[in-house]
């Protein structure tokens, strides 16, 4: 078995661009799925699903001059400040600083899958590179997987009814290259390797931001104490996973099995305890 | 400034983000606040068309602080130049300068050269001078005499030197009054000039990146002439690090100025003959080269490329077929162009890599245009709308055009993409890259190389057997390039080996040095002469960058001699020793007497700094060793331009040909010189004081988005492309939409004196309205991809925007101008064109 594969995706230089969706889709054949003009500041995909294996979200967010967001040396926060001293010209309400976050997502590759423990077929199943991937020609279209992923990134495809997601580019992994967003992404901010380098590259990375005041950063998916047991893919984010629409704390559901079987056994015993006394009951 | 680098270059963005990760800062001036200011540590939203005021405030803040950087100011600018007692500044003149034509609408420059002299400008401009023919004074054959060199003060108080000129003439560029013209608080600009300053000098450099937001003004060659000046007052050019960087709009429209596709220059930015008189070889060369400098090369530059033009028929007694040259008389740009075709002065038009139905200011004039050609050939990977208009013009439902009556015979050629043809793309810093064909090109569809190439040999079939005189310069061309494949695809590396030169013995040229006036030497394009050395295609090469040096030389191959910083001679001191370790690049070696260092150096190798030339010395010969400037004709780089730029020799602001704002500064508001067509069909929103002007309060800008490519015809067709930007939307902020009842993801109509279009309304916070001039003045953003055609289709935003020109380069102002909002759709069919009437009339 190869060494695991992931992505570590660092939002902090996204430009944006969608280079990530369009190479995905080129590549792996996945079909356009427009949704129209949205309104969604320059998000017009919406979000994960059977056809859109990357998507970029984009957060328009207004930052208050003086919280600890804004670097203690940044421009940004200065000349917040000076305009905020003089003398009352700027007509904006506020002097507030602005930001506008871009993050590509993508299927997390969780170490412990809910999709692949709930896949009753078998189509689901994890590779040589430690990613978890579907096999349309054996997958039925149960949907079990779909409720059982904690981001909501597994989907049936309409009119198809099999699930489709992101495969890391299986077929490219098989040939030494590196996933096609992987590729295409401009500034780096998408990075494909072996997952324990990634994480000590990603935490290098939060360091240095922090040190440099941005100490909003932080590592998203890349414990293995986690709900999932880890991701595959994890992110370097700017604000709380929720800004994102990600997830807080997600958790596998397969996680609460035990749980759930005891719960069944102790409801099953108690029937049977029921059962047997309605006999022991009629017997009298 | 004046590019959203991020979303228009995303490729070219990866190096500002890995210079941002290493420490370098980025400040974003822009109107609004994109993807690129999303990365910045900065932005700062100003009005836009202000421009020149804001870098103007830089230079006023640079020279008040007495931040430059004197020793290379003093050494390597024309600062120290006495220019003529004649000349006049705007500050005399309330916003013009001395020489003005009112009624020709330009300038006479002769009050604007150095005190005693007449100097020639450095590329391009000189032959061509004005519109109607005539020979600009002062813009061709620079006289400058020898045994008499320029005056000079080397102190620079001389009140007529150019540093005492340029400190007037800024004097009132305050931060005060950069607040006011451009709305940008004065804290938040003196932050951005301190940065600037701090970041220069012999330690730092700073970089200007900057794009179509800055040329497509009416005064959009000044706006780059000022970031010139703000870069050489801090020694930011010729350096590691510095510079301005023009960020080219397509692929390779570096490489079609180069090799041009325009009307006025030929290869290599020489100057298109023009037909004002009968003139030979001799008369061009005595106009256009400049003795001193390297244009004083001028003849051999010429005779080079006319042997590789007409091979064998081009001779010394024949002048070397210089009269096979087409010679221009007047203006032939796009835009007279085309109002030459509506007034029935065109029969045929080629549009090739180009969709001017979308693309073009005032596009709806471009569109009814071009029913009044003959015919009309278009080449492209689909129907783009220039090529349907005929059809489905946006004027057919109007009533305005008739598919019935249209008379124009259209050639729609396919075109093949550039994954299916080799070629080369010259880019941004001067690179020649070369691409490979990855896939043959499907059906008919063929390069535009196959296209020329086999339309040449047509013709030149059918002429073949002629006598005529005037066919000979088809028949006598070198038209023998080799042929590839089923298609007979012309071998593009053979037009490449023909641009970059033969000697005398048929060896490629290693670079253009060795190019002769006597017709032994070739060479398509002399300043690519090199890019095919030893026989090798230099272009091809892809060492990467952790295999080589940091300037990586061996990564394609940059013009002129795979330099890959231009003038780079200004990175050593007039000693010739680096500025500093930190910043060394290029420097004299003494002990092995010449010039060395991490690049090819930009000057005469062997030439000592101390080096002063004789008297009878010419071309680079007559320039000293310490004047690192080497394609001008006094060495140094021009603070002051005496020539070469036809709106004045000092950038000055003036408002945008359509503005809701007087000039604060002056008297006169917009570029006295600025090409308008006053024509019924391009009418002009009132502006200003004028009255009506409030009829059109806004200012408009355009824009790209990464998600499509400039007009469309590449990405509105392609379904991955289309989804991510689906429909056409101005942005607005979020007190214009209160203002004006505009509701998020509802419809928004956006109208001019032209007409009026239909947007979705994307209510944003990155758009800010600005206190201008005392009162808020709002913006709205327009992307202009769209057409009526493709898979994503919406109104084109250039419909709006009026034939109002830069009179250096005739480009559209097309990234400001006036116009107004309202809620809803626009008008359907003959209703729209009233509509605009009666807005027209309501406004006066």
């Amino acid at each position: 078995m190869s060494e695991r594969k992931g992505f570590f995706t660092d939002t902090s230089v996204c430009i944006g661009c969608k280079a990530c969706e369009v190479a995905c889709k080129e590549w792996n054949q996945v079909p356009a799925d427009p949704q129209g003009l949205t309104g969604n500041s320059y998000d017009n995909s919406g979000e994960l699903g059977a056809n859109r294996w990357r998507h970029v979200a984009f957060i328009e967010q207004k930052v208050s001059v003086g919280v600890e967001e804004a670097p203690p040396e940044s421009f940004a926060r200065e000349a917040a400040r000076q305009s905020l001293v003089s003398d009352g010209l700027d007509p904006h309400e506020d002097a507030d600083g602005f930001r506008w976050l871009m993050s590509s997502d993508v299927c997390k590759h969780c170490t412990e899958a809910g999709c692949l423990d709930a896949c009753p077929t078998g189509a689901l199943f994890r590779t040589e590179f430690g990613t978890v991937v579907v096999q349309p020609d054996i997958c039925n279209g149960c949907g079990y997987c779909v409720v059982s992923c904690p981001f909501g990134v597994i989907d049936q495809r309409e009119g198809d009814g099999r699930v489709w997601k992101c495969t890391m580019c299986y077929d490219r992994l098989k040939d030494d290259m590196e996933p096609a967003c992987a590729q295409a992404c401009p500034t780096d901010s998408i990075q494909f390797g072996d997952l324990d380098e990634l994480r000590e590259r990603a935490a290098r990375r939060v360091e240095r931001l922090h040190e440099r005041g941005r100490e909003e950063a932080r590592l998203y998916g890349d414990s293995e104490d986690d709900g999932v047991g880890g991701f595959g893919a994890f992110f370097l984010l700017l604000d709380e996973p929720e800004t994102y629409r990600l997830p807080p704390d997600p958790v596998v559901p397969t996680r609460r099995t035990p749980e759930v079987w005891a719960a069944a056994l102790g409801a099953a015993a108690v029937l049977a305890g029921g059962v047997a006394a309605s006999f022991l009951r009629g017997r009298r | 400034m004046g590019s959203n680098m991020a979303e228009a270059h995303p490729v070219g963005f990866q190096w500002v983000v890995e210079a941002r990760e290493r420490g370098a800062k980025v400040i974003h001036v822009d109107p609004r606040f994109t993807r690129t200011s999303a990365l910045a540590d900065l932005h700062v939203p100003i009005r836009a068309g202000s421009d020149i005021a804001f870098l103007g405030g830089i230079v006023n803040y640079i020279l008040e602080n007495g931040r430059e950087f004197r020793e290379y100011v003093q050494a390597y600018t024309n600062a120290r130049t006495i220019i003529s007692d004649d000349f006049r500044d705007t500050e005399d003149l309330d916003g013009i300068f001395s020489g003005l034509d009112r009624e020709g609408r330009k300038y006479e420059r002769e009050s604007w050269q150095y005190k005693g002299m007449d100097v020639g400008a450095s590329a391009g401009e000189r032959e061509y001078g004005e519109a109607e023919g005539e020979q600009a004074h002062g813009a061709h054959g620079g006289e400058l005499e020898q045994g008499e060199p320029p005056r000079e003060d080397e102190t620079l108080q001389d009140p007529r030197c150019v540093f005492q000129l340029l400190k007037k003439h800024y004097a009132r560029y305050t931060p005060e009054m950069v607040e006011r013209i451009c709305g940008v608080p004065r804290a938040q600009f003196l932050d951005v000039a301190e940065a600037l300053c701090a970041n220069s000098g012999r330690e730092r450099t700073s970089a200007f990146c900057y794009a179509v937001g800055w040329t497509q003004h009416t005064v959009g060659v000044q706006y780059i002439r000022t970031a010139a000046i703000v870069q050489l007052l801090l020694g930011n050019i010729g350096r590691p690090g510095g510079g301005i960087m023009a960020l080219r709009g397509h692929a390779s429209i570096q490489g079609s100025t180069d090799i041009p596709t325009l009307f006025n220059i030929l290869p290599g930015y020489l100057p298109m003959p023009h037909a004002h008189e009968e003139t030979g070889l001799d008369v061009y060369v005595e106009r256009n080269a400049p003795p001193t400098g390297f244009w004083g090369n001028t003849r051999a530059y010429m005779v080079s490329l006319l042997k590789a033009w007409w091979g064998t028929a081009a001779q010394y007694e024949n002048d070397f077929c210089f009269d096979y040259l087409p010679r221009i008389d007047k203006d032939h740009s796009h835009y007279r162009t085309v109002a030459d075709m509506e007034d029935n002065k065109l029969r045929g038009y080629f549009v090739m890599g180009e969709n001017p139905a979308v693309g073009s200011a005032n596009s709806k004039l471009q569109r009814l245009a071009l029913a009044k050609l003959q015919w009309l050939v278009v080449r492209d990977l689909d129907e783009i709308e220039t090529a349907s208009f005929w059809h489905d013009a946006p004027e057919i439902e109007t009533g305005e055009l008739v598919t019935e009556d249209i008379a124009t015979e259209v050639f729609l050629m396919p075109a093949a993409s550039h994954t299916e043809k080799d070629g080369s793309f010259t880019n941004t810093q001067r690179l020649l890259q070369w691409h490979h064909k990855a896939v043959e090109p499907e059906g008919d569809c063929r390069s535009e190389l196959w296209f020329m190439y086999h339309l040449g040999r047509r013709i030149r079939e059918r002429l073949a057997s002629s006598e005529r005189e005037r066919d000979r310069p088809i028949l006598d061309l070198t038209w023998d390039y080799p042929t590839v494949g089923p298609t007979e695809e012309p071998d593009a590396e053979a037009v490449l080996a023909e641009i970059g030169g033969f000697d005398a013995e048929c060896e490629p040229l290693a670079d253009y040095l060795p190019l002769r006036d006597d017709g032994s030497t070739t060479c398509g394009c002399w300043i690519y002469a090199g890019c095919y050395a030893d026989g090798v295609n230099q272009t091809a090469r892809r060492k990467p960058g952790r295999e080589q040096s940091w300037v990586a030389p061996e990564w394609a191959w940059a013009w002129p001699m795979n330099r890959r910083i231009l003038y780079n001679r200004a990175s050593a001191d007039p000693e010739g020793r680096p500025w500093s370790e930190r910043k060394k690049y290029v420097w004299w070696d003494a002990a092995a007497g010449e010039w060395t260092g991490e690049d090819v150096p930009d000057f005469t190798p062997d030439k000592a700094p101390d080096y002063v030339p004789p008297e009878d010395a010419t071309a680079q010969q007559a320039l000293r060793g310490d004047e690192p400037f080497i394609m001008q004709g006094d060495g140094r780089a021009w603070l002051f331009a005496p020539s070469g730029v036809v709106d004045g020799p000092l950038p000055t602001h003036y408002e945008p040909a359509e503005s809701p704002f007087e000039n604060p500064l002056y008297g006169q508001r917009a570029n006295p010189v600025r090409e308008e067509y006053r024509r019924r069909d391009n009418p002009l929103n009132p502006t200003g004081r004028e009255a009506g002007s409030d009829a059109y309060p806004f200012v408009v800008t355009t824009y790209r988005l990464t998600e499509h490519h400039t007009a469309g015809g590449m990405s509105r067709t392609l379904p991955f492309l289309a989804e991510l930007q689906p429909e056409f939307f101005c942005e607005v902020s979020p007190e214009l939409a209160r203002e004006r009842g505009l509701e998020h993801g509802g419809w928004a109509t956006i109208v001019s004196a032209r007409t009026a279009i239909e947007a979705r309304v994307m209510v944003t916070e990155r758009m800010k309205p600005l206190r201008v001039d005392g009162r808020v003045v709002h913006q709205v953003g327009l992307p202009y991809h769209w057409g009526n055609r493709g898979i994503s289709t919406g109104d084109s935003a250039n419909d709006l925007f009026p034939f109002a020109l830069d009179p250096n380069v005739h480009i559209q102002e097309v990234k400001a101008a006036t116009c107004d909002v309202r809620p809803g759709r626009r008008p359907r069919g003959p209703e729209l064109p009233e509509f605009v009437r009666n807005y027209r009339e309501q406004a006066g």
